[in-house]
């Protein structure tokens, strides 16, 4: 069966020849067709709305353009395989190429959210779709035969009756000259040949053989090193500057006080840092400086105070609580935790008169732009910002902080220059996962029946609840509370955000809860889900049977009913992002202390586009939900990070890992992304198999702090 | 101020700068080999890993004073197209995901196996404990250096 899909193609698509012989189709890579009206209505009918293209060179060979911000979560591989599934190309004929990135020409080109690839998947499939439906109508035009009597395979289109075949390249240019038709048939999932395969990472010998793919390696002519003090605390600004030493440091060129921030200008890194640090700058604070200390003080008064509007309320939980025969309560804390992206931040900026141009990792160009624009007095159109290969990103770079500092220096020297964060600067300076606790509550009848729950969180500048979040809709009286208490420590998206802290807490609390009312954890959490299936209670977010899919998958493949010696189990099951994640965890003792040892992963994205990718991402993610939970926390003393490296700030490290298993749904759905969802639910899962194995419950993190304790009897 | 001749892959250069001035900015501001990666600054992370005479070390920790006489080779200088069997078994397993700390773990994979050509995973482990994973590849890293060691 095929999906036969219309759209508005002049907003959408836009053939052309190529010089020289072959064919270019351009499109929009979000140019969704699900809502055909809505869409029609928000992309103007301009050429400029094309954002990306394929090319069929005369020799079959396709270049499809990526025009995505590629942080590591691998959309630059699994966008293009979209393309050239529906083109019907093998993926050896295929180039991927980074897009050019002149300032008009994008259209929403934001990693975050793990959207890029549920977002753009209806537009990929019709730009492949469409070039293949003009390459066949172009053979069949010089075959003299009808387009319906043809196929394709391989980058070939094949006409049957006569035994007749022709490369795509063989007809590109005729298939250039046709009009773009006004329909599209899209192939069955089920008859994909290229997607669901392991499709290498298309820069991965960029990557091994070092090449400079980086913002940090953008090297310009005339191009200096910038690198700036800030303030030591949040809460300070500057006072004044004495940049007397600096000055007369070799390699110092500028020491320029942009009161937020003093910035040391030279020819070279190092010496470029070495002014900076001999820079005496004062600083100074109207209020008194934060701790995390006093922070925590705040947070459990907070938790102790009822919310005048909650989140979200169903039923009359406030008097199923009073008159329950048990209420079960448990609290949970997590600290900051900083992006630690293994690149720095950075950025290169060359501000002129009336232009600028800029470069560098940053995972909100358009919007970022649109800022810059304001900021500098500047029209949008003379500013333009080229992206490069991000190290790493996870909620960081969304921030556009570094891209205004750059600018900012460039304007004030009248030179390009390349802005560097020190580690210290970039671990130090904010923008963290929040300070967040939250406290579950149980109704529990008299014959252990779970009446009604309750969820209220605290979090510094972020919010500790996801107040639709299973159990709700599974549960006929629920309420949820979320207070946020204002800091001058400034907070951000982080990897999973809100997600990162709640998997932990409310799985941990779940599978307590089901000890409590004597229920396996699993056969706990399905029952709850048929519940939400059969009879749902206010918004329903998640899918019960995908939801109960993953959990039956993971708990198959670990062999949960099946108890092995020597292991302690936990389970977690998580959704967000559009995406369901199962994990179960296995602990071993190991001279008397708890090793992760084994996490088995159920997991429904949808389709699976790019099956190396996307196990990647699962056990990427797993891996860095262990790592924060285990040995990750900032805080915060006399208003500055007491964490300013990673001699300080642990990260986990290969001894460290376990191994990780990952299963995944069948599924014909529309993929959905995978950049995130796996991480929330590692969190749980260990803490519900490290507290099997040390016999008592974990509700701090990081773990290993816990862990130090210890362990109780028996 | 002082003048330095470095062996960096096999091609002598000539450099002027302070002599406190760690290899790593040499080779990135003053060669222009941007393959060795800034990662922390104090030899924590392994991002800036290079040889020198073979041994695996952090080239953001290393004063250019003191390397100045020895054989030098970074990332670009392993081999000359990605053949090495570290860069091959990296990509035949497909290991990067962002990439940055790939060089650095390249590196010291590379000088591992280089001296125990057929390491146990403990091993393993062991010598690739300086070396910073944020997007968690470490057991495709592990499988990695094990396919290379075969």
């Amino acid at each position: 069966m095929q999906t036969k899909i219309t759209f508005d193609r002049r907003s959408f698509l836009k053939a052309s020849a190529l010089a020289g012989g072959g064919f270019m189709l351009g499109f929009n890579f979000f140019a969704g067709c699900t809502s055909p009206e809505k869409e029609v209505q928000s992309i103007p009918k301009e050429w400029f709305d094309v954002n990306a293209y394929l090319k069929i060179a005369d020799n079959g060979l396709v270049t499809i353009m990526s025009p995505n911000p590629e942080i590591g979560q691998g959309v630059k591989t699994s966008m293009p395989m979209v393309v050239a599934e529906e083109l019907d190309v093998p993926w050896k004929m295929v180039v991927v190429e980074q897009a050019p990135l002149a300032p008009n020409s994008f259209k929403r080109q934001v990693a975050g959210g793990s959207q890029s690839l549920r977002q753009s998947w209806e537009a990929l499939r019709m730009a492949g779709g469409t070039a293949r439906k003009m390459l066949v109508e172009a053979a069949a035009q010089k075959w003299q035969v009808p387009a319906a009597e043809c196929t394709t395979d391989a980058g070939q289109v094949k006409h049957e009756a006569s035994g007749k075949s022709i490369g795509y390249g063989e007809v590109a240019s005729a298939a250039a000259l046709l009009e773009v038709p006004e329909t599209v048939e899209l192939k069955d999932p089920k008859d994909f040949k290229l997607l669901g395969k392991a499709i290498h990472n298309v820069d991965n010998k960029k990557i091994v053989t070092g090449q400079p793919l980086f913002g940090i390696d953008v090297k310009k002519e005339g191009m200096l090193i910038a690198m700036a003090a800030f303030p030591p605390a949040f809460g300070m600004k500057l006072k004044s500057v004495d940049d007397t030493a600096t000055k007369a440091m070799p390699g110092i060129l500028h020491v320029v006080n942009l009161d937020d921030f003093v910035a040391v200008v030279g020819k070279t890194t190092w010496e470029v840092k070495k002014g900076r640090d001999a820079l005496k700058v004062e600083w100074e604070a109207d209020d008194p400086l934060e701790s995390t200390a006093d922070q925590d003080e705040l947070l459990t008064a907070a938790l102790g105070r009822k919310t005048d509007e909650p989140a979200r309320r169903d039923g009359n939980p406030e008097q199923v609580f009073s008159s329950a025969a048990k209420v079960f309560e448990r609290t949970y804390k997590a600290p900051y935790w900083a992006h630690n992206t293994m690149e720095p931040m950075n950025f290169f900026a060359d501000v002129r008169e009336t232009e600028a141009i800029l470069e560098g990792p940053i995972q909100t160009p358009e919007g970022t732009r649109r800022r810059l624009a304001k900021e500098l007095g500047m029209e949008e159109e003379n500013i333009s910002i080229m992206l490069t290969r991000m190290g790493g990103g996870f909620g960081r770079r969304l921030y556009g902080d570094f891209v205004f500092e750059a600018a900012f220096i460039s304007r004030a020297i009248k030179a390009p220059v390349k802005l560097i964060y020190t580690r210290e600067d970039d671990m130090t300076k904010g923008l963290y996962r929040p300070y967040l606790t939250s406290t579950y509550r149980a109704a529990i009848g008299e014959n252990g029946e779970l009446l009604a729950f309750h969820v209220r969180g605290a979090g510094m500048n972020g919010r500790a609840v996801r107040q639709d979040n299973f159990p709700a809709g599974a549960m006929t009286h629920y309420l949820a509370e979320s207070h946020v208490e204002p800091s001058k420590v400034t907070t951000a998206a982080w990897r999973a955000p809100g997600h990162n802290y709640v998997g932990f807490a409310e799985q941990a609390y779940l599978e307590e809860l089901a000890h409590e009312l004597g229920k396996d954890p699993v056969a706990f959490r399905i029952e709850l889900l048929e519940q939400a299936k059969n009879a749902p209670i206010g918004e329903l977010i998640y899918e019960p049977d995908r939801f109960i899919g993953v959990i039956k998958l993971a708990a198959e493949k670990a062999g949960w009913d099946t108890p092995k010696p020597g292991v302690f189990k936990g389970f977690a099951a998580y959704y967000s992002h559009n995406s369901y994640v199962a994990e179960v965890a296995e602990v071993v003792m190991k001279n008397d202390k708890p090793v992760i040892q084994k996490i088995y992963c159920g997991v429904d994205c949808g389709i699976v586009v790019n099956k190396s990718g996307a196990e990647t991402q699962v056990v990427g993610g797993v891996i860095d939900g262990i790592g924060h939970s285990m040995y990750s926390a900032l805080t915060i003393k006399d208003g500055a990070s007491e964490q300013q490296n990673f001699h300080n700030y642990q990260l986990i490290r290969m001894m460290q890992v376990p191994d990780v298993e990952v299963h995944f749904v069948e599924s014909t759905i529309s993929p959905t992304g995978l950049g995130e969802p796996a991480l929330p639910p590692a969190g749980g899962a260990i803490a519900n198999a490290l507290s099997a194995a040390i016999g008592r419950r974990l509700y701090v993190q990081p773990f290993a702090e816990a862990l130090k304790a210890p362990l109780a009897e028996g | 101020m002082a003048n330095y001749t470095l062996d960096v892959n096999g091609k002598k250069s000539q450099v002027e700068v302070s002599e406190d001035t760690p290899l790593l900015w040499v080779l990135r501001d003053h060669l222009e080999l941007f393959g060795t990666k800034y990662g922390c600054g104090i030899g924590q992370c392994g991002a800036c890993t290079v040889h020198l005479d073979g041994n695996a070390i952090r080239s953001c920790s290393f004063p250019v004073s003191a390397v100045a006489d020895k054989k030098i080779t970074t990332i670009e200088g392993l081999s000359a197209d990605g053949t090495h069997p570290v860069q091959k078994a990296w990509m035949e397993v497909d290991v990067p995901q962002c990439g940055y700390c790939q060089a650095g773990q390249i590196m010291t994979a590379s000088a591992f196996l280089a001296q125990n050509p057929n390491p146990t995973d403990a091993e393993i482990e062991q010598a690739m404990h300086g070396n910073i994973c944020r997007c968690g590849t470490y057991l495709r890293i592990k499988k990695a250096v094990k396919a290379a060691s075969q």
